[in-house]
């Protein structure tokens, strides 16, 4: 996906497509490392030439079952929901111009993540009630956010609003599920972390579903938010209506986050981190939408793989372990760059 | 000015005075304040006598946590200048309360004076981590609450990590996790006390040096007063306030943001009287949050710390509308 941008000097419009052409590759040779590292290791270890036998369709029953039903479910779903936070994340950071701006950091996920405990505890849940409720918990939460930064979306109000907002629907989530008695608490409680460790083929299927309703829509959204860069004025002269576009990529980012929580739980950081590797990658400046994807599903998939190897008495949710490289990235960022403060 | 701080500091101590009564009469069986008062001095019957003994240690932990929680809050800010700096939002209750926890898996059982020490320990480690990570490249607000978000998502995901780590401890811990007073003996405020009054001992002496660097550092030397001896002052009395607050009641946000804002509001700029009617209004939170906490559910009782996010989480927010951009 590397489209190459009208400009007098072709010579680096071409230069920086190819670099992306090579960063795409990058990503996608890391995740099949991480893929077959996946599906390869665990309690019942398998070679590589095993584990191609059974995507063939061959191999012992055994292998069939622990890579089939077990492992393969497992890292797609970190595939999909990473792609989606990745590709969420990007959209945000592009149309707030902040590169803090993401979905966990703006309180958006813990609004869906009550809007979901809402649905499941109060109306029984399914499907399409916890979707339901954690979309219209995250679009309750954003409105909020843009009420009160409505006067200027530069970093610190943005933040900080968030972060106030998110505390809010946090203990606002936890106090349903007090009142709701412990055996449903504790259910909800490890999803209320973020995890994969239950994942199943139906959810696999329905946040596949998601995934295919969503990602094409935002990725064909990577065209305007290119322009809008540039400037609403410049935007403007080229026939675009920059609060449309702005509207568009907000609903579709805050769509792909809040059915993310309502599948798998809220997973912090990786809307953050991801856009930002795939600038740094692409190194372009530009709006890097399917990098930032892949760069979701990559960092998903080996938070996952980590969450797995760490020995530890019940199993790990996936969001603890991106909870604290989250939180090691940010140090790292703000260590590597004295200025991302005045942002 | 002086007669504002005497009225308000009045007020602010029958408050504290009603609400201790009330946290020792108001329960799952609440009692008469006659009852409650015969009990204090023995002469009540028998179940009440004992009711009130187990509300005793319950009360006094929320004084001194309200305290520690409210005066490491107001030092913090006194020190970077910045309204928005609180323990909780800092990151340095949650890396006190990783402390805890690692202490309650490696150890087992933990006596609470060891958890107290573990508790300051992991606050020590945090706060200067937060210190030295936002002050690279000149301290700014906005670095200061990005430290701190990046630090309290490192400590509470290590410490979930933990926890979940043995199904045995997870029990143990989740209630005290979500922050809580529930305790019936005096062990916990016995170990919490000591510190709590070293902390306010230290604040004490600071508190003329803080109105000189609330003046700027500049203008704070000439005054003769030793910036770089000051912030490790504040910061000793800030590592032990909020762990020893930490160790008895787990992570409980926002005292130390409304406590010091109430006061401010109240006597201006002085940091002492600040510090005096923070040390008063901490405590009245806490017991509020407290009491709040335990008639709220139909049964059993709300963790202090939500009830604390109900109502720090808006004032967060208007704060941050208010100041606008820094």
């Amino acid at each position: 996906m590397s489209v190459i941008i009208a400009s007098p000097a072709g010579g680096i419009a071409l230069k920086t497509s190819r670099r992306r052409l090579l960063a795409g590759i990058f990503l996608c040779l890391a995740g099949l490392g991480i893929g077959i590292w996946t599906l390869a290791s665990g309690d019942y270890p398998l070679t590589f030439y095993e584990i191609l036998d059974v995507v063939r369709g061959g191999g012992d029953e055994t292998a069939r079952m622990v890579v089939m039903e077990w492992r393969l479910p497992r890292f797609l779903a970190a595939l999909v929901a990473g792609a989606m936070l990745g590709l969420a994340g990007a959209l945000f950071q592009s149309v707030f111009r902040n590169p803090l701006a993401s979905p966990d950091v703006m309180g958006f996920d813990a609004g869906a993540h009550f809007g979901a405990v809402v649905a499941m505890l109060v109306f029984g849940g399914g499907f399409f009630l916890v979707a339901g409720g954690a979309l219209s918990g995250g679009a309750v939460a954003a409105l909020a956010v843009y009420l009160f930064v409505a006067r200027g979306l530069s970093g610190f109000r943005l933040i900080v609003v968030g972060i106030g907002i998110g505390q809010l629907f946090f203990a606002a989530s936890q106090w349903l599920l007090l009142q709701a008695g412990e055996e449903a608490a504790v259910a909800v409680a490890s999803w209320g972390l973020g995890s994969l460790n239950d994942m199943d083929k139906s959810r696999l299927a329905y946040l596949g579903i998601s995934a295919v309703l969503l990602v094409p829509p935002g990725l064909l959204l990577a065209r305007s938010l290119r322009q809008l860069e540039l400037g609403d004025a410049i935007a403007r002269g080229t026939g675009l209506d920059p609060g449309r576009t702005r509207l568009s990529a907000i609903l579709v980012g805050l769509a792909l986050s809040a059915l993310v929580t309502a599948l798998v739980g809220p997973i912090g950081f990786i809307a953050l981190v991801a856009p930002q590797i795939a600038r740094r990658l692409t190194a372009d400046g530009d709006v890097a939408l399917v990098h930032a994807a892949l760069a979701g599903s990559i960092l998903l998939g080996a938070s996952d793989l980590l969450a797995q190897k760490i020995p530890s008495g019940m199993p790990l949710p996936v969001g603890v372990v991106t909870l604290v490289l989250g939180g090691l990235w940010f140090f790292w960022l703000l260590l590597r760059s004295g200025r991302v403060g005045t942002s | 000015m002086t007669a504002r701080l005497g009225l308000a500091v009045a007020l602010a101590s029958s408050m504290l005075c009603i609400l201790a009564l009330a946290s020792l009469a108001i329960g799952a069986k609440s009692l008469p304040l006659g009852e409650v008062l015969a009990a204090l001095t023995g002469d009540a019957s028998d179940v009440a006598n004992e009711i009130v003994a187990m509300r005793v240690p319950r009360m006094l932990l929320a004084i001194l946590a309200g305290i520690g929680f409210a005066l490491a809050g107001a030092v913090m800010q006194a020190v970077t200048r910045n309204v928005l700096a609180d323990p909780g939002i800092m990151g340095v209750n949650a890396g006190a309360s990783l402390a805890v926890v690692l202490c309650v898996a490696l150890t087992g059982m933990a006596q609470p004076m060891t958890l107290v020490w573990a508790a300051m320990g992991g606050a020590l480690v945090t706060g200067a981590l937060v210190q030295i990570f936002s002050s690279l490249g000149g301290a700014t607000a906005l670095r200061l609450v990005l430290c701190g978000v990046a630090m309290s998502a490192i400590a509470g995901g290590a410490g979930w990590a933990v926890t979940l780590s043995d199904p045995d401890l997870f029990r143990r811990v989740l209630v005290w996790g979500a922050g809580s007073l529930i305790v019936t003996d005096f062990e916990p405020v016995r170990a919490v006390a000591p510190f709590v009054l070293a902390g306010v001992l230290l604040t004490l002496v600071l508190g003329p040096r803080l109105n000189a660097i609330a003046l700027g550092n500049d203008l704070a030397r000439s005054l003769g007063v030793g910036i770089a001896g000051t912030q490790m002052a504040a910061a000793a009395s800030v590592v032990v306030l909020a762990g020893a607050a930490t160790s008895a009641t787990g992570p409980v946000g926002f005292v130390g943001l409304l406590a010091p804002l109430a006061a401010r509001a109240v006597v201006g700029v002085d940091q002492r009287a600040i510090l005096a009617l923070t040390a008063l209004l901490g405590p009245v939170l806490l017991l509020s949050a407290d009491l709040l906490a335990r008639v709220v559910l139909p049964q059993g009782e709300a963790p202090l710390g939500i009830v604390m996010a109900f109502a720090g989480a808006p004032v967060l927010i208007a704060l941050a509308y208010r100041i606008g951009d820094l």
